[in-house]
């Protein structure tokens, strides 16, 4: 579904509540650079709400926010500034 | 979004048992998260959330909607919301601590960070930790007794911060 993103991270947020995957994710996003792709798997059901909300706010650009169906949830974000 | 005036959050945390411990760390951290600038005034019994080890434990006294649950056992166990008179809650010794201890497990069993650790991720996101300097006054605390990074300061320090906040909250 996202193979044509090149990723450059994957942050392993799985069995961390609110606010972890949050929290870790923006800790992940401070060490990249801009333009880098960053994958993160949470099982938080309130994650993808909670990335959605963040990256309005952020203004980092959410490319992928799905239900894997298995209880995880994967994300990949793009750093644009 | 990165050039415009960062939104901006002021809490105010005053109580100190576990349950009320969160808040400020989830919130405080969750906004840093976002970009947000953020304070956190700790007055009374919200004070020794600076200490470095948080011993803040949690009563189901005068805590009518808390649920005494176990952490172990089977789901339809754990479900189970064990009805304890005050009578027991009040008079049997020890017998907070072991509500606090069962609401830890129960924390731990279902993934939630500590007190501790979202404390130390406000820090490294760059929160602000002020001590109410009047409070830690009367209840001898030092800022010594504090984790480093901790500010000192009062009433005006606070509001100065909170006048152009986007959102405050006293918790």
């Amino acid at each position: 579904m996202s193979a044509q993103y090149e990723i450059t991270e994957t942050l392993d947020c799985k069995g961390l509540c609110c606010p972890m995957p949050v929290v870790k994710t923006k800790i992940a996003i401070k060490k990249l650079k801009v333009g880098d792709i960053l994958e993160m798997i949470a099982t938080d059901p309130g994650s993808i709400p909670d990335m959605e909300a963040w990256a309005r706010q952020t203004g980092h650009e959410l490319l992928v926010a799905e239900d894997l169906g298995n209880g995880e949830y994967r994300f990949l974000i793009k750093k644009t500034h | 979004m990165a050039e415009e005036k960062k939104r901006r959050l002021a809490l105010i945390a005053s109580r100190g048992t576990l349950d009320w411990a969160y808040p400020p760390f989830i919130l405080g951290s969750g906004a840093a998260s976002m970009d947000w600038e953020v304070a956190i005034f700790f007055t009374f019994y919200g004070l020794p959330l600076l200490k470095p080890k948080i011993s803040a434990q949690v009563s189901p006294l005068g805590n009518p909607a808390m649920p005494m649950n176990m952490p172990f056992g089977p789901e339809w166990f754990q479900k189970i919301n064990w009805p304890i008179p005050n009578l027991i809650m009040s008079n049997v010794p020890g017998f907070e601590a072991m509500a606090t201890g069962l609401m830890k497990k129960t924390f731990k069993n279902k993934g939630v960070a500590t007190v501790e650790e979202l404390r130390e991720m406000c820090l490294e996101l760059g929160v602000r930790l002020i001590a109410c300097q009047m409070t830690m006054d009367v209840f001898g605390f030092k800022k010594e007794d504090f984790i480093d990074g901790v500010e000192i300061g009062g009433a005006a320090t606070f509001l100065e911060f909170a006048a152009d906040a986007d959102v405050n909250l006293f918790i």
